[in-house]
């Protein structure tokens, strides 16, 4: 944009904030400096009439709210104009420490996604008189990542548009495709999913951002095509699953001195003997504990109770069997 | 020759910025009469250049009329400016829906960060940005960050009061708990997890310390006092950044173990072409990714289980088997009833709670 486009564009805004009348693309031509023409020569008005387009749609894109509406019921033509009430950001009487925790949440995007949005915002915020620090800090800050599919799926929810994306989940071969009327976005322990009503699945579901493929997120049919329910808790959706897991069982292993400091750290009793430290472990599902053990070889034994001890010496022999084949396949090619 | 960088495609971003730029620039000023140019153009991230040429610009602009009582003044002293005249563009535009999520969701994640001290001021900005906002401030964003809120405060304690810290902390890398002097700088939460960035004396250079792998932490009397050529860890490319001269580990991985491409990062990850049917259903992943140890590297493979299998290195491969063979001969020596012998001391040592077992390897 040259230098006369943008003043030409601030203009506009002024006279357009300075307007109650809704003002004709004619009258905006007669009286903003830059739109001067002929609007008897075809090309020349038809110059005019592409530039006051761009123009207009350069504005909307900046947030600007430009009006349209006709001056009186007897104009047929459309005018146009800027209410301040819509332009302006309210007032925001912030406190030092809230100004500082806004530019310290600005900083957040840094590494991500909205970066921009939130300098932009954040400008905004100290053209209202916000005296933002740059220079604070909280001694402890959040380090935010977003995945691409973000953007496009909270601008739907807002908009309450349905989506299709392809999701691929890691034990599966093939992406499948979804349709979902999402309600909302949703950040825990650091991923981000998507909950919304699974059209295809005719129920709730939440999705990770992460398998949506190439992070592509395509809308389906108009804005305001569906309600969330009333009230809805979008975290319990996720947390559902990925909650906290009890950890009612207790093992008892024995750990060769000096090793498996991993293992000592969170054991609930450990008493040392001749052939090496007994550890009671606490533990939720067999499965997961037995695998952490096999991860220490012969440094750690299981003692009680059998079935993880069984589950241990079943994957040690798979593990050895699995290797052999392996090393033999390698001797021999 | 220098040439001039990031030219194509952002001219028009950049003079639509511009745009953006101008007209926050005559509230600006407005809010800070007298502000001098310089201080004004380090405030707003422009050269004092860029903004004498901004405010030659606004200055021929204005209400319709143009003349000298309708275009936007400003009076200089010095090198101090006052608008005298803004033509109507008194306040800033309103926040776009992107700038509203941006601000709010990152105050809500502020907010929710465990052991955030500030917690009433995010709050109290929180709700003034949500009015400020509107109905745009309706961001369908929900945030949670579990975590232990105690432990991450108490270091967070320790980086405001600028103290040394004797921790013991456990390295998961080489499965050992040592004792050390730390000078702490700061304290970050990334992936979900709270992290102390210190200046470690052992190590002699700066290290990112999970916070729920430090098992006992002393603050000291002595202040941090990191040395001159600590750096900030640049995190921009997330905590874990495989330096290349790491040893790459392949490995051959079924379906059930195919969750661990979403949490390590790797480098290669393809379908095994001799697996599988002839539609290629049901193969196999080979999957590469470095490793800064191998022994962490055999821990893991080993609590995979049976369905992994190490490709490369050799070495890795042969210390695998030989471990779970070891540990096979291991519990055919051992009583199958696996009872503690009726003497042995039963006095139990209460020891370190709290820390998840699930937090290295199996926890999806």
């Amino acid at each position: 944009m040259s230098r006369t486009r943008t003043e030409r564009l601030v203009n506009l805004v002024i006279c357009l904030l300075s307007t109650r009348r809704f003002l004709t693309a004619a009258q905006i031509a007669a009286t903003v400096p830059g739109y001067e023409h002929d609007p008897d020569d075809p090309r020349d008005h038809e110059a005019f009439q592409r530039k006051f387009e761009r123009d207009k749609a350069e504005l909307r894109e900046l947030g600007v709210p430009l009006e349209t509406g006709t001056a009186s019921a007897f104009d047929a033509e459309p005018g146009y104009r800027i209410a301040h009430r819509e332009y302006a950001l309210p007032e925001i009487p912030l406190e030092p420490d809230e100004a500082a925790a806004v530019g310290i949440a600005a900083r957040l995007w840094r590494h991500a996604g909205l970066a921009a949005a939130a300098s932009s915002g954040l400008a905004k915020l100290r053209a209202a008189g916000v005296d933002v620090d740059p220079q604070a800090t909280l001694g402890m800050e959040p380090v935010v990542t977003v995945d691409p599919a973000f953007g496009p799926l909270t601008a739907a929810a807002r908009d309450r548009r349905t989506v299709g994306f392809d999701y691929r989940v890691p034990d599966g071969d093939a992406p499948t495709s979804r349709r979902l009327q999402p309600w909302g976005v949703v950040c825990w322990r650091a991923r981000w999913y998507v909950v919304g009503h699974d059209l295809d699945r005719d129920a709730p579901r939440c999705f990770r951002l992460s398998r949506i493929v190439g992070g592509a997120v395509r809308t389906i049919g108009k804005p305001g095509a569906f309600e969330p329910p009333v009230g809805v808790d979008l975290i319990s959706h996720v947390a559902k699953w990925s909650g906290p897991v009890e950890r009612s069982g207790r093992a008892t292993v024995l750990v060769a001195p000096g090793r498996a400091a991993g293992l000592r750290r969170w054991a609930r009793e450990a008493t040392s003997g001749p052939d090496g430290d007994r550890l009671v472990l606490p533990y939720g599902d067999a499965e997961s504990l037995a695998s952490r053990l096999v991860g220490y070889g012969p440094d750690v034994r299981v003692l009680e109770p059998p079935e993880i001890r069984d589950a241990v010496i079943q994957r040690l022999k798979e593990i050895t069997a699995r290797h052999d084949e392996m090393a033999t396949a390698r001797a021999s090619g | 020759m220098t040439r001039p960088a990031q030219r194509s495609g952002g001219t028009a971003r950049t003079s639509a910025d511009r745009l953006a730029r101008l007209l926050n620039l005559v509230p600006y000023l407005l809010a800070r009469p007298g502000i001098e140019v310089s201080e004004a153009a380090t405030d707003l991230g422009v050269t004092e250049r860029q903004l004498r040429e901004d405010l030659e610009l606004l200055w021929v602009c204005g209400l319709p009329g143009y003349g000298p009582g309708d275009l936007i003044d400003m009076a200089f002293d010095g090198d101090r400016v006052t608008i005298t005249y803004d033509a109507g563009i008194d306040r800033p535009l309103r926040l776009t829906p992107d700038e509203a999520l941006a601000l709010v969701v990152a105050l809500r994640m502020l907010a929710e960060t465990p052991g955030m001290a500030n917690r009433d001021a995010i709050e109290r900005a929180l709700a003034k940005i949500e009015n400020a906002a509107g109905e745009l401030a309706d961001a369908p964003v929900a945030v949670r960050m579990p975590g232990d809120s105690d432990r991450v405060a108490a270091l967070h304690g320790a980086v405001q009061r600028g103290r040394a810290l004797r921790i013991t902390y456990y390295a998961a890398t080489r499965d050992e708990t040592t004792e050390r002097t730390v000078d702490p700088i700061r304290v970050l939460m990334v992936g979900g997890l709270a992290y102390l960035e210190a200046w470690c004396r052992r190590a002699e250079s700066m290290r990112l310390f999970r916070a729920d792998r430090i098992d006992a932490l002393v603050e000291l009397d002595e202040p941090a006092a990191a040395p001159p050529q600590a750096r900030l860890h640049d995190l921009s490319a997330g905590i874990f950044r495989p330096d290349q001269d790491l040893p790459l580990v392949t490995l051959r991985v079924g379906r059930s173990s195919r969750w661990i491409t979403e949490y390590y990062p790797c480098e290669r990850v393809e379908p095994d072409p001799g697996t599988g049917d002839a539609d290629g259903a049901g193969r196999e992943w080979l999957v590469s990714l470095r490793v800064t140890d191998l022994g962490w590297a055999r821990r893991f493979v080993l609590g995979l289980g049976p369905d992994v299998t190490v490709v490369a290195p050799a070495e890795l491969a042969d210390q695998v088997r030989e471990r779970a063979a070891a540990a096979l001969d291991a519990y055919a020596t051992l009583p199958p009833d696996g009872a503690p012998e009726p003497g042995a001391a039963r006095s139990g040592v209460e020891l370190a709670q709290g820390a998840d077992p699930a937090t290295t390897a199996g926890s999806h």
